[in-house]
């Protein structure tokens, strides 16, 4: 769905954001883009609905070189929600903001009413339908602006720090909802710090690092690999922790989910009573 | 008498008509270390506002009851002069960064003190340091990257050194390492200098240990206030919604299993729980 090829990108100001980066995400996948601020994770998913060219390399988004196509072509396809709602948010009311992007895209009134009130209400907005954007908390922005890129259903939805500002029930809402947009076999791509929201999630992670990428695989072992880890600023989700203590008693390493870890124990401790 | 005193405090915005925090009492003395926690939209930034006086001055509005920090009671003081006693970093960087470089903007607040030239310099570099921004000083604020900007904000209350750090949720933008390194400094501040600190934030796994009281609102109101080790543990915390740290949640889980973990008081951190375990299984 997604294919970047060896890219550089180097902002106007000279500043080298990108130092050959190339990563294939097939249709249907959930990643997660993880590591240190300043590593380039923003500056390369803005390559994926070409709101940046690579200064070298090739980005092809459906098989279509972003060089080739329009971003208004390419957002159809692949919507991307900002890391700061701020720089998203315009309008005058929340209902006008959602609607917003449809109106361009040309839909009709009828199907702009109906995704507006769907897209309200699952991001439990529904009350705020009249208000100004900028009266909403800074938690409940971020979710507008979520609102106002799913309204459209695109097929590839990039997040970038999705779960800032939200609380722990909006965050489980969250994780529910990427799980349905994957059972509808949509491309989800986020972007974040948040350990603890990506080893509840269990996706495919990518680890930059000062432009590169620095690993790419499953979330119990990049999450688990501590050396990995510190390359990327980041730091274990807790349960990972936990288990760094115990591995004297035996226990495996590679565990980073709460549920998975209270299996491992209770088993032990059983084997431990029986002997 | 406390440093931070509410009373009987209730805010509507103009144009609202439900209030956006209802009937808060609230003291908080000098030297604490408070976090203030709660679902999205309960209030949190909105109080935050009525410590540094935004609200009145800035955010339109009906206020009733009072707000006294530092002695002065918030609506009958402008916000320069509350300035001198709390520093507050916003939840939105972009909101507080205006100056063409990240030196001039973390020196601003200073020179407004009308502090010694050299001392605006010795306060600026160090903290610039402390956060890890010394390298970007002559870059403009608004060609930072969002994680860069939260620290020029953070390095603009540091440098004030007022006796009140009001922080809304300050490290968002932060990779774990660097949100880690920055609540660090802010401890060693309140440790060493007494610096009181009222930090708003979600993710109660980062932030908890540092932390000698947690208060939690919920829908405008406060709805619990107390040491983080007693709000993690309640019944009430998680049926709120608030984030309790999985360390203490496998410690939980493992409990209600029967695994034997000595009673102890509701530990918070993965070690404290790494340790109980380990104490389980080498119990004979």
């Amino acid at each position: 769905m997604i294919e970047v090829r060896n890219v550089y990108f180097t902002y106007p100001s000279g500043v080298e954001a990108l130092k050959g980066v190339s990563l294939r995400i097939d249709r249907g996948e959930f990643v997660a883009i993880m590591g240190q601020n300043g590593a380039g994770k923003t500056t390369l998913v803005k390559h994926f609905n070409g709101l940046l060219r690579p200064t070298k390399g090739e980005v092809f988004v459906d098989g279509v070189n972003t060089k080739d196509a329009s971003v208004a072509t390419l957002a159809r396809k692949v919507g991307y929600v900002f890391q700061n709602p701020d720089h998203q948010l315009f309008c005058e009311t929340v209902e006008q903001e959602i609607a917003f992007a449809l109106k361009n895209f040309g839909f009709d009134e009828e199907s702009i009413k109906r995704r507006v009130d769907w897209a309200l209400n699952l991001l439990g907005l529904s009350q705020y339908r009249e208000s100004s954007p900028f009266m909403l908390s800074g938690g409940e922005r971020k979710r507008l602006a979520l609102a106002s890129v799913l309204a459209w259903d695109p097929e590839v939805v990039i997040l970038d720090e999705p779960t800032i500002g939200q609380d722990y029930a909006q965050k489980e809402k969250l994780r529910q909802f990427i799980l349905q947009l994957r059972a509808q076999g949509k491309t989800i791509v986020i972007v974040t710090h948040d350990v603890e929201f990506v080893a509840d999630c269990s996706p495919r992670v990518v680890l930059m690092a000062n432009g590169r990428i620095v690993a790419d695989g499953k979330a119990e072992k990049i999450l688990t690999n501590p050396k990995l880890l510190a390359e990327a600023s980041v730091i274990p989700p807790q349960v990972t922790q936990i288990f760094m203590e115990l591995e004297h008693l035996g226990f495996p390493r590679e565990v980073v989910d709460l549920y998975e870890a209270r299996e491992i124990i209770i088993k032990r401790f059983k084997m431990k009573v029986k002997k | 008498m406390a440093l931070i005193e509410a009373k009987n405090l209730t805010f509507t915005y103009a144009g609202r008509e439900k209030p956006s925090i209802e009937d808060i009492n609230l003291s908080i003395d000098r030297g604490e270390f408070v976090i203030l926690t709660g679902p999205s939209g309960c209030g949190k930034t909105t109080l935050c506002r009525c410590f540094n006086g935004l609200i009145p001055h800035f955010y339109n509005g009906e206020l009733k009851g009072e707000v006294i920090v530092a002695g002065l009671k918030v609506d009958e003081h402008p916000t320069y002069e509350l300035a001198c006693h709390v520093g507050m970093v916003f939840q939105n960087p972009e909101n507080q960064l205006f100056a063409l470089s990240v030196e001039k903007d973390v020196a601003f607040g200073l020179e407004n003190l009308g502090l010694p030239r050299e001392e605006i310099r010795k306060r600026v570099d160090w903290a610039m340091k402390m956060t890890g921004i010394y390298e970007l000083r002559e870059r403009a604020p608004y060609e930072l990257s969002g994680g860069q900007q939260q620290r020029v904000a953070i390095a603009s209350i540091l440098a004030m050194q007022s006796e009140v750090m009001v922080l809304d949720e300050p490290t968002s933008f932060l990779d774990p390492l660097g949100a880690k390194q920055i609540f660090d400094v802010i401890y060693r501040l309140n440790r060493e200098l007494g610096i009181t600190v009222i930090l708003v934030e979600h993710r109660l796994d980062l932030a908890a240990n540092y932390a000698t009281r947690v208060i939690v609102m919920n829908d405008g109101k406060i709805v619990m206030d107390g040491p983080p080790k007693k709000i993690l543990s309640s019944e009430k915390a998680k049926l709120i919604g608030i984030g309790i740290p999985k360390a203490t949640r496998l410690y939980q889980i493992l409990k209600n299993d029967g695994i034997p973990l000595r009673r102890n008081k509701t530990p918070i951190t993965p070690k404290e729980v790494a340790e109980l375990i380990v104490e389980a299984f080498n119990h004979d």
